[in-house]
């Protein structure tokens, strides 16, 4: 129950900087997603706030607290492990009571908040049971179960799903968005790479660069799919990941702005370029699913032949020969289309659902 | 013929030996059984069935050949007499349970069972656990280690030199007087000092087996998860607990193993005694006088009689050791 201020937060291993400029203000009651490629230091990160890593630069607040220097059990915060790291020796019961029997809490107390966890958790009929006779989901639970009896200000996850299998993954995610839901006053920091995950759990979503760092953007999770600040975030935001399309301005007006794309096309954007001369380079992104085909009349945006297309009944993944140097071009058609190897496509793409990044990849939105 | 090149003939001839065994064996036994033909599937499998026991026909053999047949052998002349001629019955067994020489070895070997393995695998796991946190940790886990590579009679003479006494008006040699003398003290005959003698010589054997322990404790304790560590350091436990309850339990099959291993060790001892002290001045062990009955005096039927104890008091702990062992494995 508390809220998290990260200032100007650094890591490094030697000269090996992990992370950097990492300002984060997080509100009591949020569920904070991290979210990143591997190696981006997500995980670095949440151990940092645990106080399993040494933080190197900057401060970090718990309610208002500074916490650098404070031994990770007196952070008021609970992490659950990836592994679980349930105690292999213990008893359900024993793994959930081990923390409240180190703070030397009277017996009936712990008692009553273990089986109150166990309750809320359905694990009321394993109490007895060691860990090895548990199924995965249910020694996610007891790791979940040992977090909560501790009723700790901040809850920490770390990549808590990894472990399990798809359709398990499913049902935990969901028992992981109600257990939120009925503790709508705790704070929680979950670090993950699936970015459905991180969609559909987070108030707001961090997204980490591997390459710079940096935080690339914090927002929610809509911002982060409808507005990315950068191609980073663009790119790594939803599957397949967003068209990047070159291309040059031709004219900047001052609430739209045309491009010439490179491959053939022309697209209007509605954001501002203003200053800009025409013939400056520019990258235009399109969702995937936000191609459609290009009926006569409309502006077309790219055109090209299909090279592959996956056909998954509710969409039609088409893949367009790559030009040198670029990825290729891919388009969701909604349904069962009639494309195969070789057709001609026309797209287009409603202008609001544009993003157009300068060179440097930085969004003209946030200008 | 020259020794040398006998030995090297023998050792060429009996690998030779070896492989045709193996590779003639199994020619055999696939000409029975053909994995072809209308039977190719039933022939597969009962060839399967057999080759195991082909293979380890020898092994078995030559296993009962020296070590199950002794134990006959053992049985029928502890009820012989000293000209091994004539059945006397329990008679030695008898001789044994009254014997003064005898109850004082069984009692040292239950001081030494007690001793040795308690402190062998405590001061093995109190070095894996401290050398894992240091950076010389690996050249002090050397260090600890070598004496294990050292026989129990070459230990036993470097120790002599620790323990050794000349005499009151002498110099000192050994480094134990020469500290207690430098202190101000008398030098005494250390090995010669009922009760204490016996905790010097076990002494010997700890230093030795402390290695032992460490190496597979310390083994055990590098493959508990790190992260159940993290989550007790997250749960407020010291390290101390940490130590305690999260480490300890769940290496305790490992220090089962470390225990019983050096139990059935110390039941063994018998280098140590024979060259410190031959078991005089009260620190006669069970192996020890079993030499001493058989070899010494001549009595091969009291000495078998010494034998069989040892190996009854080791059956047991051998049989839960090697339980522990599949345990650890499964």
């Amino acid at each position: 129950m508390a809220s998290l201020l990260l200032q100007n937060i650094a890591k490094s291993y030697g000269t090996v900087e992990v992370l950097k400029d990492i300002d984060l203000d997080i509100e009591q009651g949020e569920l904070i997603v991290f979210v990143g490629p591997s190696g981006c230091g997500k995980s670095t990160l949440l151990r940092m706030i645990a106080g399993l890593e040494k933080i190197t630069g900057g401060d970090l607040y718990i309610d208002g607290e500074r916490m650098n220097d404070t031994p990770p059990s007196k952070r008021g915060i609970a992490m659950v492990f990836q592994s679980y790291a349930l105690y292999p020796h213990m008893t359900v019961y024993d793994n959930m009571a081990f923390a409240l029997k180190v703070a030397k809490m009277p017996k009936a107390e712990i008692d009553q908040r273990v089986r109150n966890a166990g309750k809320i958790l359905q694990l009321t009929d394993y109490l007895d049971r060691l860990p090895k006779a548990l199924s995965g989901g249910q020694r996610q639970r007891v790791a979940i179960g040992r977090s909560i009896v501790r009723d700790p200000k901040v809850y920490l996850f770390d990549e808590p799903l990894s472990n399990l299998d798809a359709a398990l993954r499913v049902d935990t995610r969901i028992e992981i968005a109600q257990l939120k839901e009925n503790m709508p006053e705790s704070t929680m920091i979950y670090v993950t790479h699936d970015q459905v995950e991180a969609m559909t759990l987070a108030t707001r979503i961090v997204v980490l660069n591997n390459k710079t760092h940096t935080i690339a953007q914090f927002g929610t999770p809509l911002d982060l799919y409808q507005r990315p600040e950068n191609t980073f975030v663009a790119q790594f935001i939803g599957s397949p990941k967003m068209n990047l399309l070159p291309g040059t301005i031709s004219a900047a007006q001052d609430t739209t702005t045309t491009i010439d794309v490179t491959a053939g096309g022309v697209a209007t954007v509605p954001v501002s370029a203003a200053g800009l001369p025409s013939g400056t380079e520019v990258q235009l992104g399109v969702r995937p699913e936000d191609f459609v085909v290009a009926q006569p009349g409309d502006a077309v945006i790219f055109e090209g032949q299909a090279s592959y297309t996956e056909k998954l009944g509710e969409v039609t993944v088409v893949y367009f020969t790559p030009r040198d140097g670029e990825d290729s071009v891919i388009a969701k058609i909604p349904g069962i289309a009639d494309v195969s190897k070789g057709t001609q496509l026309s797209l287009t793409a409603s202008p609001d659902k544009l993003h157009l990044f300068d060179a440097s990849g930085h969004s003209f939105f946030y200008k | 013929m020259n020794p040398i090149i006998l030995a090297l003939v023998t050792v060429v001839l009996g690998v030779i030996a070896c492989v045709t065994y193996f590779f003639g064996s199994n020619w055999v036994l696939d000409r029975i059984y053909p994995d072809t033909g209308p039977n190719a599937g039933r022939n597969i499998n009962r060839a399967n069935a057999v080759r195991p026991w082909l293979f380890m026909l020898p092994a078995i053999a030559i296993l009962g050949l020296y070590l199950v047949y002794p134990v006959f052998n053992s049985i029928w002349l502890s009820m012989m007499d000293r000209s091994r001629e004539n059945f006397v019955g329990l008679e030695n067994y008898r001789w044994m349970i009254a014997d003064d020489k005898f109850q004082e070895s069984l009692f040292n070997n239950a001081m030494w069972l007690i001793i040795v393995p308690a402190m062998s695998t405590l001061f093995g796991l109190i070095a894996a656990g401290l050398t894992d946190r240091i950076w010389w940790g690996n050249i002090a886990k050397s260090l600890i280690f070598m004496p294990m590579a050292i026989s129990f009679v070459g230990a036993s003479v470097i120790w002599k030199f620790i323990y050794d006494y000349r005499g009151e008006d002498q110099t000192q040699i050994g480094l134990l007087n020469s500290i207690v003398t430098s202190l101000g003290g008398d030098p005494q005959a250390w090995i010669t000092i009922p009760f204490w003698n016996d905790i010097f010589l076990m002494v010997i054997l700890i230093w030795i087996q402390t290695g032992f322990a460490m190496v597979i404790l310390s083994a055990a304790l590098r493959g508990i998860p790190e992260e159940t560590i993290e989550a007790a350091v997250l749960d407020g436990a010291g390290p101390l607990t940490v130590f305690f309850k999260i480490k300890i339990p769940q290496i305790a099959g490992t220090i089962a193993v470390v225990w019983t291993t050096i139990t059935i060790l110390v039941l063994k001892v018998f280098d140590i005694v024979f060259a410190m002290t031959n078991g005089e001045w009260g620190t006669q062990v069970l192996a020890n006088y079993m030499y001493r009955m058989t070899f010494i005096d001549g009595h091969a039927g009291r000495g078998s009689a010494i034998a069989l104890t040892i190996m009854v008091l080791v059956i047991p702990i051998m049989i839960w050791n090697i339980r522990n062992a599949l345990k650890e494995n499964a």
